[in-house]
């Protein structure tokens, strides 16, 4: 266990790093000169442009400007918004809560609506139930997030006025960016979760089991369905990452601050330090998540550990 | 007891079994997906959809870019099916116009995905070793972005316009068919007949070509299917965000981030290219999910 561990967390640094690493090459491989693109105006004086240039440390070798960026990353200091002002990580820190908010609601719902759903549609194949829930679950997976949250806003915010349009503090403003975010991760858990049961249906261990005298209904929660989700935790895993991309969308169309809505904002100002420290933040939290399902994954099937 | 009949029966079994066709993987396959139904309604929606783009000059009935302010914003009516939007452009045929962008982002994108995915995928899972070491990392670096940021990086290094979102798309795209092939090439290599070829002297370069590439495409085909969806609705999405193609040409996501503005007054702006979108990307998949059933249902892609 523990050596599996070590083998995921020496996989994990690596990534980490060479993700920081395009991170940090991104400003270089921008046509034009970095010292110009931070200055924002084209007709800056070859003055200014050295000036920036030594400002920034253009002038050093490549490694230690590399070094420079981790160093001053670790500890919290990502440079500053060209358009604001402000540190990068206060603008991060403000708005991290509000897509984790939304993230956790949205990953909530996708669970127990899809996982739900994908067990009674296996044990009941065909049934009406099944044929509802795997209809609309295609339709789930081909409709798109953006036009899905319009829709909804059309329906529930427009015409009956029971949620608000725009992002609000508080539950009730949650409920419709989370449910659009949430039904992409839903229909896919739902698709996956029901294929899962009933592969694990046609497993003999039931059989035994049901040979023993063991009831039905314990057969099916004591034995199909926790192997049958072990598959699951993994694209629960990969579903978070899908979210959080889902995420930038979503907070675009509801107005919501959160750190989606800063990035594709920064990337239209071109404000580059925002966009590289919001990428390395939702890039490392994403390979940390994954990091968690891998072990949860060992956790709960002991051949992984074992092997 | 063998008489003159069974004689020449016997002697005429070979030539009626060379005669009959020999039953090949695409035939079966094509034979299995024409029985499918849902297939077979992606594929008519598909080649519809398809046609629009091609045919979108002619059928048409407005200029999709003049601008007409006296017609603003008008609902849907015998004039304009899908009304106007606010600079008085019929809705109809913008809708029309915008499938060729989307359409071709799918494409594109894919192509780009799978060539580039693929031809790493063979390098790394023939060659192995540093190569092999390489390309995983840079696999696993490209998914350490979750969705739309790989895309995002590439369109800030590059800069919004049509062709770096398509660039974007192509590469987010990349990991699952190097992931996939080089999965394939893992398993060929070490079949007898890879390795009669090499015995015989085949060059590396035409074993790949020649006898492992063949080989491993029927997961790419399905993959590169099932992938034009995905591409279609990442394009629209940067579209959507005013990441991709420019106004005031035609497309779909940016159509739905201009409805966005008037979604409490103007239903139909936002309504016919969600539509639109949902349908192309409905039939693909369903066609998709088909040829995959159809290619090897034991595929378990």
């Amino acid at each position: 266990m523990v050596r599996y561990l070590q083998k995921r967390l020496l996989l994990a640094i690596p990534t980490i790093m060479l993700t920081s690493i395009v991170v940090f090459l991104m400003l270089y491989l921008i046509p034009g000169d970095p010292a110009s693109i931070y200055l924002g105006d084209k007709t800056a004086t070859p003055e200014r442009l050295a000036e920036m240039r030594h400002i920034m440390g253009l002038d050093r070798p490549l490694y230690v400007q590399y070094g420079d960026f981790v160093w001053k990353a670790l500890h919290g200091d990502l440079g500053r918004s060209l358009q604001t002002g402000q540190p990068v990580s206060k603008e991060i820190r403000d708005r991290l809560p509000n897509t984790a908010a939304l993230a956790i609601a949205a990953m909530a719902l996708a669970i127990v609506v899809g996982v739900g759903l994908g067990i009674l549609s296996g044990l009941n194949r065909n049934s009406w139930l099944d044929t509802v829930s795997m209809s609309v679950a295609l339709v789930g997976v081909s409709v798109p997030i953006f036009w899905l949250a319009l829709l909804l806003i059309m329906l529930f915010a427009v015409r009956l006025q029971w949620f608000p349009a725009t992002s609000q503090p508080g539950l009730r403003g949650l409920v419709l960016p989370a449910v659009s975010l949430a039904l992409l991760s839903a229909a896919t858990l739902a698709r996956l979760v029901r294929s899962s049961i009933l592969e694990v249906l046609q497993q003999e261990y039931l059989t035994t089991a049901r040979a023993k005298g063991l009831r039905r209904a314990a057969v099916v929660l004591r034995h199909a369905i926790p192997n049958a989700l072990i598959p699951v935790i993994t694209v629960i895993g990969l579903q978070f990452g899908s979210l959080l991309s889902g995420a930038v969308i979503t907070e675009t169309v509801f107005a919501r601050p959160g750190l989606g809505k800063l990035v594709v904002d920064s990337i239209q100002n071109k404000d580059f330090p925002v966009v590289q420290g919001v990428i390395l933040v939702l890039a490392t939290i994403y390979v940390v998540i994954n990091l968690l399902v891998d072990v949860a994954y060992a956790v709960i099937d002991p051949r992984i550990r074992l092997r | 007891m063998r008489d003159a009949t069974s004689a020449a029966v016997a002697s005429a079994e070979p030539l009626v079994a060379l005669q009959r066709k020999p039953r090949s993987l695409w035939g079966d396959a094509l034979r299995r997906l024409a029985a499918n139904k849902g297939a077979l309604i992606g594929v008519v929606v598909f080649v519809v959809i398809l046609l629009m783009a091609v045919g979108a000059p002619w059928l048409a009935p407005f200029d999709p870019v003049k601008l007409n302010p006296i017609d603003s914003l008008q609902p849907p009516s015998a004039r304009h099916w899908m009304g106007t939007d606010q600079f008085g452009r019929d809705v109809l045929s913008r809708v029309i116009y915008g499938s060729r962008t989307s359409v071709a982002m799918g494409f594109v994108a894919v192509a780009i995905s799978v060539t580039a995915g693929s031809v790493l995928g063979l390098i790394s899972g023939y060659y192995l070793g540093a190569a092999d070491m390489v390309v995983m990392r840079l696999v696993d670096v490209m998914l350490a972005f979750p969705g739309i940021l790989l895309a995002l990086v590439i369109i800030a290094i590059l800069g919004p316009n049509l062709v770096s979102a398509m660039v974007a798309v192509g590469i987010s795209g990349m990991p699952v068919f190097i992931r996939v092939v080089r999965g394939s090439v893992l398993t060929l290599r070490e079949t007898e007949y890879i390795e009669a070829a090499r015995v015989i002297g085949c060059r590396n370069a035409r074993i790949i070509a020649r006898h492992i590439l063949p080989n491993a495409l029927a997961p790419i085909i399905v993959l590169a299917t099932l992938g034009i969806p995905s591409a279609i609705i990442s394009g629209a999405a940067l579209s959507f965000l005013g990441l991709g193609i420019k106004p005031p040409t035609p497309d779909w996501g940016a159509m739905l981030s201009n409805g966005k503005d008037f979604v409490s007054s103007a239903w139909w702006l936002t309504t016919f290219p969600g539509i639109a979108l949902l349908l192309l990307v409905m039939a693909i998949n369903l066609f998709g999910d088909g040829l995959r059933d159809a290619l090897d249902p034991r595929l378990k892609l």
